[in-house]
């Protein structure tokens, strides 16, 4: 309880900070409206049925985006980690695909996609992927040869060990992945919708709402929510993280 | 008494970067069913390397290994196998319950894991402790649930790799007790690898003395001692005291000559080695016998 109450002092500090500034005439406040104008528009927002789509396309291609990340990133990061020749022939063009912004394949990924919702929800898959495989590898790199050999000499196969005993103990690393892959998405998500429009979502609210009137109270309004949604999953998942591999130091449960 | 393992001229030599360590160079001994036998030697004498190759974990260089009449070739299926770091050997995602069922969710149903893990654990005495996870438990109840594990599987032969080394001595002699307690009620076949001469003493029916790598047994001494043993009036008799005396003779304890002190420091050093070469063997054999499943399947 504690900690929440210092939390809800952290945010109420930073709403004052931005209040006094946006009053000040530091800046003109039609550039930074303060969080009580913000506030009134972001309630109009909630009733608003289009930008309620907007959201939901959002939190919808974050779902689907992360989804794919898991299916595809997990069973890779089992083979490449369980299997040294296939990791070796693989680094080469994992490190070279790795540090290249999903953001600079969105010409790319228009071009091939169209500016339907798969090309963002490509773009945030390539970028939540990376995070997820190599927790994964590192997860099998750090797994305990004596656990494996306990499982193998009670007749578990290769397939087995992979099954009961690599993958139930790479599970806190995997989902710190997922963490982290989630807020990448959302990053990627967002950003996509803000440069190539076309498929509704937050970005495109945003966008539409500088572009047109210049409205930067509505701007921050979705702003607020980006990040609002942001802040949901991470603690989801961190929940999800302490209840399912509580038993893990990497997590920091009991033990 | 019939033979539940039988070792025959076994020998095993690793092949590692810099050459080739012999780490059994001929060991031939026999364990009979129901038996409690000991094996002793010195550090680095090539005592877990037998235990790895009777357990199927690696396939010896020469000789034979056969558990009762069949010769092993890949993980027996009626072997189990208790560690000497617990920590470790138990999964710590999974319950007490279900880590004493893990061995048994190949062949078994449901309700009969069940069963047999609730009746193993309280064979040790935690028949409460089905719902805690391994960590929350104590060094000495941690080991008690890996020898359930053991119990449960109903092994042929049970193995131990230095059981009773990790946990303080109080514990160590809880432990050693209820060992002696549950082999004699499961009638059970146990061979229990230590460096601990007192333990060896205590625990066994018989004795096998190794000497310093490459392995090959010294001694096979029987243990003269009533098989109700206690604590403190077993390790006080004539008998404990004269036999380990002879072990501890045989295995050079106490002798501080150089030659000694050398061949202990190369000793030690050599089994660093065989760990690494160990390893790597392991991750070979495990392929190899995954082939060979494959093989099998198709």
């Amino acid at each position: 309880m504690r900690a929440l109450t210092r939390g809800l002092l952290g945010v109420a500090g930073f709403l004052v900070i931005w209040e006094l500034f946006g009053r000040s005439r530091l800046v003109p406040a039609e550039y930074l409206p303060p969080p009580s104008v913000v506030a009134v528009e972001l309630v109009k927002l909630l009733g608003d049925e289009a930008f309620l789509r907007d959201v939901i396309a959002t939190v919808l291609a974050l779902l689907i985006a992360v989804g794919l990340s898991v299916g595809i990133a997990v069973p890779l990061g089992l083979v490449l980690g369980s299997v040294t020749s296939v990791r070796h022939a693989t680094r080469a063009v994992v490190e070279f695909l790795r540090p290249i912004p999903s953001v600079a394949l969105i010409p790319l990924a228009i071009v091939l996609l169209g500016i339907g919702p798969e090309t963002k929800i490509t773009l945030a898959v390539y970028a939540a992927i990376w995070p997820i495989l190599f927790n994964t590898i590192y997860a099998l790199d750090e797994l305990d040869p004596l656990l494996v050999e306990t499982a193998r000499a009670f007749g578990s196969g290769r397939v087995r060990v992979l099954v009961s005993v690599a993958l139930p103990s790479a599970l806190p690393f995997v989902l710190t992945g997922i963490r982290l892959a989630a807020t990448t998405s959302l990053v990627v998500l967002v950003s996509v919708e803000l440069l190539a429009g076309g498929s509704g979502g937050i970005g495109q609210f945003i966008m539409e709402a500088r572009s047109g009137a210049g409205r930067m109270d509505l701007v921050l309004a979705g702003t607020v929510v980006a990040g609002v949604i942001g802040y949901l999953v991470n603690e989801g998942l961190e929940r999800a993280q302490r209840r399912w591999v509580g038993w893990s130091s990497v997590t920091g449960g009991r033990s | 008494m019939t033979a539940m393992l039988e070792v025959a001229e076994l020998g095993h030599t690793y092949q590692a970067k810099d050459g080739a360590y012999t780490a059994i160079a001929d060991l031939s001994f026999t364990v009979g069913t129901g038996e409690l036998v000991c094996v002793v030697g010195p550090s680095g004498c090539g005592k877990s390397t037998l235990l790895r190759t009777i357990s199927g974990l690696i396939r010896p260089t020469r000789g034979q290994i056969s558990l009762h009449g069949n010769e092993v070739n890949g993980v027996p299926d009626d072997l189990a196998v208790v560690f000497q770091d617990y920590s470790r050997s138990l999964f710590p995602w999974l319950t007490v319950q279900k880590n004493v069922e893990f061995p048994l969710r190949r062949n078994l149903g449901r309700a009969e894991r069940r069963a047999r893990a609730a009746e193993a654990l309280e064979w040790v005495g935690l028949a409460d402790a089905g719902r805690k996870y391994p960590w929350q438990l104590s060094g000495g109840m941690q080991q008690r649930v890996a020898i359930a594990r053991a119990l449960a599987y109903r092994p042929a032969l049970l193995l131990m790799d230095e059981p009773f080394a990790s946990v303080d001595a109080q514990t160590r002699f809880e432990l050693e007790d209820l060992l002696l307690k549950v082999r004699t009620e499961q009638d059970t076949t146990v061979l229990v690898v230590t460096h601990d001469i007192d333990e060896s003493v205590y625990l066994g029916d018989r004795i096998l003395v190794l000497s310093t790598s490459p392995a090959s047994v010294v001694a096979d001494l029987k243990v003269d001692l009533p098989a109700q043993r206690d604590q403190i009036t077993t390790r006080e008799s004539e008998a404990f005291v004269a036999l380990r005396g002879e072990v501890a003779r045989l295995l050079n304890v106490g002798k501080t000559s150089e030659e000694v002190k050398a061949r202990r420091k190369a000793n030690e050093q050599q089994a660093a080695k065989w760990a690494e070469a160990e390893r790597a063997e392991s991750e070979r054999a495990d392929v190899s016998r995954d082939e060979a499943e494959e093989r099998a399947t198709t």
